[in-house]
């Protein structure tokens, strides 16, 4: 039971990177992002092809994350520059990105348990026998720096001109600020999280799938509204700390149903699709009966 | 001083749907000018401000601010030399950010956003300074969220953003028409206020002929793209409505004055 606990806090923190990719391009630039799915798998197949081939694991992971970014350019660019609506231009990359997460990997596969990783140097460092007991501290770590850096980088000028082009675009160009610039910086920032995410879970699980994105946007949702239930008054910083938390509670849940008779591993993406349309139809429900009662 | 050079646009060129909707309009705006622009339905007003403020690129002619040719110019460039108050009070303001926040964007319009902090202390105090003068208690919730203010407060909020840097032209577009009676009377004395404080060369669209009469120092009629009337001076000084009235029917065409303008 301990130890379905400590892989759940675990496998939480890694996640939670995710979610909060997500929470900034739904959220924030209240764009339904699909680039996210195929920037998870780009993540683990970026790190695992420059681990194999001998790049240390901190260094792989970095590129992983810009090469995550590259990706939320592409989906910006398609957008902003060739006036593809949103939804379609995010279709569009995670489509060509999985072609390209292949050609990267060459295989659907690549496992990852004789080498180094940034959990065995993390491990090594802080004197663990076991990788595991080190993904807390490091996923602790990393949640840390993004949670701090975010929250540093969203007090800036240029932090209000992407929350401002989220909610009114049109308020931001009046004040002479380029949204497409705004809006493709959103995306790079959102995507680069999430493909560090990626990176993340591939070195913990062991190995790095092509198809490790599926449903990652459902699973960042659903910690993102999770977040939201626990924490209802939200400045920032509470924001973030709520999608953690969510993010360790989606995972503790996961581990709980998948114990049980009736659910298996295969059924997680139904249960978490229908958690999340029920969470999403009951928010805007309340929304819309406080809407009636105001007025 | 602005000037517009024969300007066109027509929406939906060579379709059965084409719209030709300014036909060859210029029009000089002298610094200092407060112009209010009236019209019916479909006239082009909001157009010509779309259009003056670049959100949509014109077909043919020029646009000079200050000897400054924007006419190629895209609208965030074009937003350092023109500020907006739109009909829609949530479009002037960002519902997510409070009002400091808000007030700190426009604190740096037409400038580049860099990684400095989004607000400094010394603005706040500006900020608030700033607030008491428009006496509907904002100065005590600069920390409020823009989302939670009535519709006058924030037109009046958008108002007094347009103005921390001083605009070369600010284009209203029935900022008022959105609001109660009562709530668009106080917003409209304060455009006046902040107009006449800061010299601030306007354009004022609005729907409403007494409003037209009783502000600004110019008058113009827009018609079917194009600008029939132009009344400035000690002409536009002793406007009554009935002279309007007169003056429309001497144009020639019936269709120029909708019912709304006519109502109260
Ligand atoms: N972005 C656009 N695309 C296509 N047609 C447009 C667009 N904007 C305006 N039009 C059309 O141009 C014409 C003039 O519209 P405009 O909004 O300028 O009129 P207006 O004088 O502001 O009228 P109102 O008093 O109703 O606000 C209308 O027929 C309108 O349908
Ligand atoms: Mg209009």
């Amino acid at each position: 039971m301990n130890s379905i606990i400590i892989s759940a806090i675990s496998q939480g923190l890694l996640w939670a990177i995710l979610a909060i990719g997500i929470h900034i391009t739904y959220r924030i630039l209240n764009i339904s992002d699909l680039t996210s799915e195929s920037a998870f798998a780009l993540g683990g197949a970026l790190v695992a092809t420059c681990i194999v081939n001998g790049i240390p694991p901190l260094l792989a992971t970095l590129i992983a994350t810009l090469g995550g970014s590259l990706a939320g350019f592409v989906t910006g660019f398609l957008h902003t520059k060739l006036k593809i609506p949103s939804l379609l231009a995010g279709i569009l990359s995670m489509t060509g990105l999985y072609s390209i997460n292949l050609r990267i990997m060459g295989k659907a596969n690549i496992p990852l348990n004789m080498d180094d990783t940034l959990l065995t140097n993390a491990a090594d460092l802080l004197g663990f026998t076991r990788d595991r007991d080190a993904t807390i501290v490091l996923g602790i770590l990393v949640a840390i720096i993004i949670v701090l850096g975010l929250i540093w980088f969203f007090n800036t000028e240029f932090g209000f001109s992407i929350i401002a082009t989220g909610s009114n675009d049109q308020m931001i160009r009046a004040n002479g600020v380029n949204s497409n610039v705004t809006i493709i910086a959103g995306l790079m920032l959102s995507n680069g999280l999430i493909a560090l995410s990626g990176a993340l879970v591939s070195q913990y699980n062991g190995y790095a799938d092509v198809g490790q994105g599926i449903g990652a946007i459902v699973v960042g949702l659903a910690s993102v509204i999770i977040g939201e239930v626990i924490f209802k008054n939200k400045n920032f910083f509470i924001t973030l700390i709520g999608i953690i938390i969510g993010s360790i509670i989606y995972r503790l849940i996961v581990a709980l149903v998948i114990n049980t008779d009736f659910i298996s591993a295969n059924d997680m993406r139904l249960f978490t699709a229908i958690i999340v349309a029920i969470a999403i139809a009951m928010t805007n429900l309340n929304f819309r009966k406080s809407k009636v009662k105001r007025s | 001083m602005i000037s517009i050079h024969n300007l066109y646009k027509t929406f939906h060129a060579n379709t059965i749907n084409e719209n030709k909707v300014i036909t060859d309009l210029s029009l000089k705006i002298e610094d200092g000018d407060f112009i209010t622009v009236i019209g019916g339905n479909g006239a082009g007003k909001s157009t010509l401000l779309n259009l003056i403020a670049g959100s949509i690129m014109m077909d043919e002619g020029k646009i000079f601010i200050d000897d400054v040719d924007v006419s190629k110019m895209i609208e965030n460039k074009r937003a350092k030399y023109i500020s907006r108050v739109f009909q829609d009070p949530n479009s002037g303001t960002c519902k997510d950010l409070s009002i400091e926040e808000n007030m700190s964007i426009a604190k740096r319009r037409g400038k580049i956003r860099t990684l400095r902090k989004g607000i400094l202390k010394s603005e706040k105090s500006e900020y608030q300074n700033l607030l008491k003068t428009l006496d509907l208690g904002l100065e005590n919730r600069l920390n409020a969220k823009v989302g939670l203010l009535s519709g006058g407060q924030r037109q009046a909020l958008t108002l007094l953003m347009a103005t921390l840097v001083k605009p070369n032209l600010l284009l209203l577009d029935e900022h008022t028409a959105a609001l109660d009676p009562k709530t668009a009377k106080t917003v409209l004395e304060l455009t006046e206020k902040i107009v006449a404080e800061n010299k601030l060369t306007t354009l004022m669209v609005t729907h409403n002929m007494k409003d037209a009469i009783n502000y600004g120092n110019r008058l113009i009629m827009m018609n079917k793209g194009k600008i029939v009337l132009d009344i400035k001076g000690e002409e536009k000084k002793n406007l009554t409505v009935n002279d309007l009235l007169i003056r429309f029917e001497a144009s020639g065409d019936d269709n120029i004055i909708s019912d709304r303008m006519l109502l109260d």
